[in-house]
């Protein structure tokens, strides 16, 4: 039998991939399957195909070209000021972090040999020893104790800041042992250090532009806005890698541009490309799609504060008339994961599976609009290309709204200062949110009463209270059981409507070998960089 | 070369400089009234009142905006650009290569699509109605109407992802030879010729034409010229004003306007700097490149205004 079904594209391929590193049991992948018309039979070959991809052995050398989608003359390797996915990756490649989440989302140690705490407010961090920054020097305590506490400085202007916060002292106790105070006591702390923005830095440091870290590769050049080349650090302290001998990265803000640069053998990685052009990529042969679902999630927000969120008929009414599948299908192309209207993603191992999404029932819809006597009125929806697809999702609630006649007012607005003037400001508004690295930081931010993000104005004491709760346990379980919960109350009581989580799509040329998707992104966590190699 | 000719030229000078500083001062207080500053774009969604407070002070950006204009000015008069906003970096160095960049590829499309459109619009205007003159207007149209990211891209899609002759990205700092140069620029400079030669073709055509129509031409004709004669010595030097207008107005295009093929090849120009620059409210490097092209426009029309009016006998 040939190896190769008929309607099995590519996409495919990396749809499987990414369910196996999440631990997807084979049950699953089989329905999975059948889902999608796949015949039992070729499914066997599949499976072996898509487990086989990580089998090969590293090889060193070579010069590796990747393209990302976004740059400008902001482009910076400060680290408190990293913002744009380029960013992420350049200081992944200069930078180490305290720590890291690997690809199935579990916290793992990367400069820190431990961190461990008896009370999750007083935490003990003791690092490797022997590792050097580019320039020489060796990693000491106090290094980390500058990278940690600038963050809380207003000048730096650090992204991470209201997150720092909570940090309220940190000591070298000695040249390898680093003491953390936090306000309150918060669990989470090892995975908050894994975070892009708190990579370490060479205690003093103002000048950033030298990219002088611990990293797997040296900065050779740098030019914002325009591209950064690295050489491999010779004295790189983990065991494995980095096994290219040059990285050079740069951004090519086009999608099709950036498509064509891959398919004209230009770069090897081209990160974030759009469905439009997955067809491209799959009608070529030796390239390879990886696609990753990190919890990044486009959603319609209502303000349960002002009409007409204020009645609750209204909320729920919208939950029903959202169609999922559709948007899934028509709008992202597949490139999704149906969500439950809360913001924990399938990826995070505190994910609550047994939260199903609302099903699409427009009867169901147009009796909640009747009882809140909506029927009849134009309601106002904002839209724009500023928040991924929500324009494409707002003509669907169109539709379907004129079928039970609900008249919408799609409003399109221009992106540029979108974020300031309607995002959590207009009545029914979408929003679109980046991946957190833990529930913790995701409900702070968007769901307790004081959030500065509180894009529905959702206020409840009791959810304030688990939080709190849950924030100062450091047993796992007790916590995903109070986590378990919240996510509940969030996708019943909130006015948010979370209809799915977006898919990030990277094409690579066939001899990029190594490349995993990981909970923190595409481009592999963004610290790709240090793990691929390049067959001949 | 008389006085008079000369206080025109210096009229032209000073009503340049004049137009610099009214656009400066247009495009700092545009770029003022744009929703939202550097700090608070810096800091995107993650924009807290404090962080956007301490970023402003220290970026001095609470000053008021007539004291900041003020400085800027200053320092332009006096040869500093500033420092960028955004990355503390002088706007000289963001702005030096890349000028340079922008600049080799107005060159060389200038060599290569003046000459051509010069001749192609002249010969045009010399067969008017023939067979060749239908097929270069027919020609000229249809490449006008065909918008530049479509020639760009579809040139892309054949040369480089199927043929594989051209690399799809131009980077200009990677050239070491003449070769490795054709390759790089011949995408680029084909695209924007198809885009600034049209314009000239028509306009040369139109202006040549109009001379042919006068008397005086009519009367070179009597006389026995032949036709290429009558054209090239009596008809052109009067249509040298028009032309050179012409083909100024198309070159300034090349300064500013090739946003579209510096993002699809990826070609670090000045254009996508000042984009930018808007993106992140950077008002230093905005101003920057606002008056490098404003300086860019007024010298090309300038030169062309002058070689009109040197070109005029009853002006001369």
């Amino acid at each position: 039998m040939n190896d190769r079904t008929l309607n099995w594209t590519p996409s495919d391929d990396a749809m499987v991939e990414n369910a196996i590193r999440r631990g997807a049991t084979r049950r699953e992948l089989l329905h999975m399957l059948l889902a999608g018309g796949v015949a039992l039979t070729a499914s066997g070959a599949i499976l072996g195909r898509a487990t086989s991809a990580h089998a090969a052995t590293p090889k060193s050398g070579g010069h590796l070209k990747a393209a990302g989608w976004s740059a400008s003359t902001a482009d910076t390797l400060d680290p408190a000021k990293a913002s744009l996915s380029t960013d992420y990756v350049r200081c992944c490649a200069l930078y180490n972090r305290l720590t890291f989440l690997d690809k199935s989302g579990v916290t793992q140690m990367e400069l820190a040999e431990s961190v461990e705490s008896s009370d999750a407010k007083l935490w003990t961090v003791k690092l490797r020893s022997g590792v050097t920054f580019h320039d020489g020097k060796t990693l000491s305590s106090q290094d980390v104790v500058f990278s940690l506490m600038r963050h809380l400085d207003p000048d730096v202007g650090s992204k991470v800041n209201s997150i720092a916060k909570q940090i309220t002292g940190v000591k070298a106790v000695d040249p390898l042992t680093v003491e953390i105070t936090l306000a309150n006591p918060n669990a989470d702390l090892p995975t908050i250090l894994s975070m892009h923005h708190f990579m370490i830095v060479q205690d003093g440091t103002t000048d950033f532009s030298k990219g002088i870290g611990t990293g797997a590769f040296k900065l050779e050049s740098f030019e914002p806005g325009v591209k950064s080349v690295a050489v491999k650090n010779p004295n790189y302290f983990k065991s494995q890698g980095p096994y290219i001998d040059s990285f050079e990265y740069f951004a090519i803000s086009d999608d099709n541009a950036r498509v064509n640069a891959l398919l004209s053998g230009d770069i090897h990685l081209a990160a974030s490309i759009k469905p439009r052009s997955m067809k491209l990529v799959e009608s070529q042969p030796g390239f390879v799609l990886s696609q990753t679902t990190s919890g990044n999630y486009t959603n319609l927000n209502m303000r349960l504060d002002m009409e007409p969120g204020n009645k609750a008929d209204f909320v729920t009414g919208m939950k029903h008339l959202i169609n999922r599948e559709q948007i899934q299908k028509s709008v992202m192309r597949g490139l999704a994961e149906l969500a439950n209207d809360q913001p924990v993603s399938p990826a995070s191992i505190y994910y609550n599976a047994e939260l199903k999404p609302k099903v699409f029932d427009p009867e169901k819809a147009k009796f909640h609009f009747e009882k809140a006597g909506l029927i009849g009125q134009s309601i106002p929806v904002v839209a724009s290309d500023a928040a991924t697809s929500s324009v494409d999702m707002a003509t669907l609630v169109q539709q379907a709204g004129a079928e039970i006649g609900m008249a919408f007012d799609v409003q399109r607005v221009p992106s540029d200062g979108y974020w300031s003037n309607y995002w959590l400001k207009a009545p029914v508004h979408f929003g679109n949110i980046n991946p957190r690295p833990t529930p913790d930081i995701l409900f702070s931010l968007l769901y307790s009463s004081d959030a500065p993000w509180n894009e529905s104005q959702y206020k409840s004491k009791k959810f304030d209270g688990m939080l709190v709760e849950a924030r100062g346990l450091l047993d796992q379980a007790k916590r995903k059981a109070i986590y378990d919960e919240m996510q509940v109350m969030i996708s019943e009581e909130a006015g948010t409507v979370i209809p799915v989580f977006l898919s990030n799509v990277d094409a690579l040329s066939g001899n990029l070998k190594g490349l995993e998707a990981n909970p923190l992104g595409g481009q592999m966590g963004y610290a790709f960089a240090e793990y691929v190699w390049l067959d001949a | 070369m008389s006085t008079y000719v000369l206080n025109l030229i210096a009229v032209r000078l000073l009503i340049a400089a004049l137009t610099l500083l009214i656009v400066s001062f247009a495009v700092f207080f545009a770029t003022a009234m744009l929703p939202g500053d550097t700090a608070t774009i810096l800091l995107g969604q993650a924009a807290t009142p404090e962080a956007v407070a301490g970023l402003r002070t220290a970026m001095h950006l609470d000053d008021p905006a007539y004291l900041r204009f003020l400085r800027w000015l200053g320092g332009f008069l006096s040869g500093d650009l500033g420092t960028s906003y955004v990355n503390n970096v002088a706007v000289a160095d963001l702005i030096g290569g890349r000028f340079i960049n922008t600049m080799r590829l107005a060159g060389i499309t200038t060599l290569f699509s003046v000459p051509l459109a010069l001749t192609l619009g002249i010969t045009a205007a010399m067969f008017r109605g023939s067979l060749y003159d239908r097929a270069v207007t027919i020609l000229t149209i249809g490449v006008i109407s065909i918008p530049e990211f479509m020639v760009a891209t579809s040139a892309v899609l054949v040369f480089s992802v199927y043929l594989k002759w051209l690399p799809a990205l131009s980077f200009a700092n990677d050239v070491t030879s003449v070769w490795q140069m054709l390759q790089v620029y011949a995408m680029p400079v084909i695209s924007l010729t198809f885009v600034v030669a049209a314009q000239m073709i028509r306009m040369t055509r139109a202006a040549v034409i109009d001379t042919i129509n006068t008397p005086y031409v009519e009367t070179a004709l009597l006389k026995g010229a032949s036709r290429p004669r009558m054209v090239l010595r009596h008809a052109l030097p009067n249509a040298v004003g028009p032309i050179v207008n012409a083909v100024a107005l198309s070159l300034s295009y090349l300064v500013g306007g090739v946003i579209i093929v510096e993002t699809i090849f990826n070609y670090p120009g000045i254009a996508k700097l000042m984009v930018d620059g808007v993106a992140t409210r950077d008002l230093p490097l905005i101003q920057s490149c606002a008056m490098i092209f404003c300086i860019g426009y007024l010298s090309l029309i300038t030169l062309a205004d002058i070689i009109a009016i040197l070109a005029n006998p009853r002006l001369r």
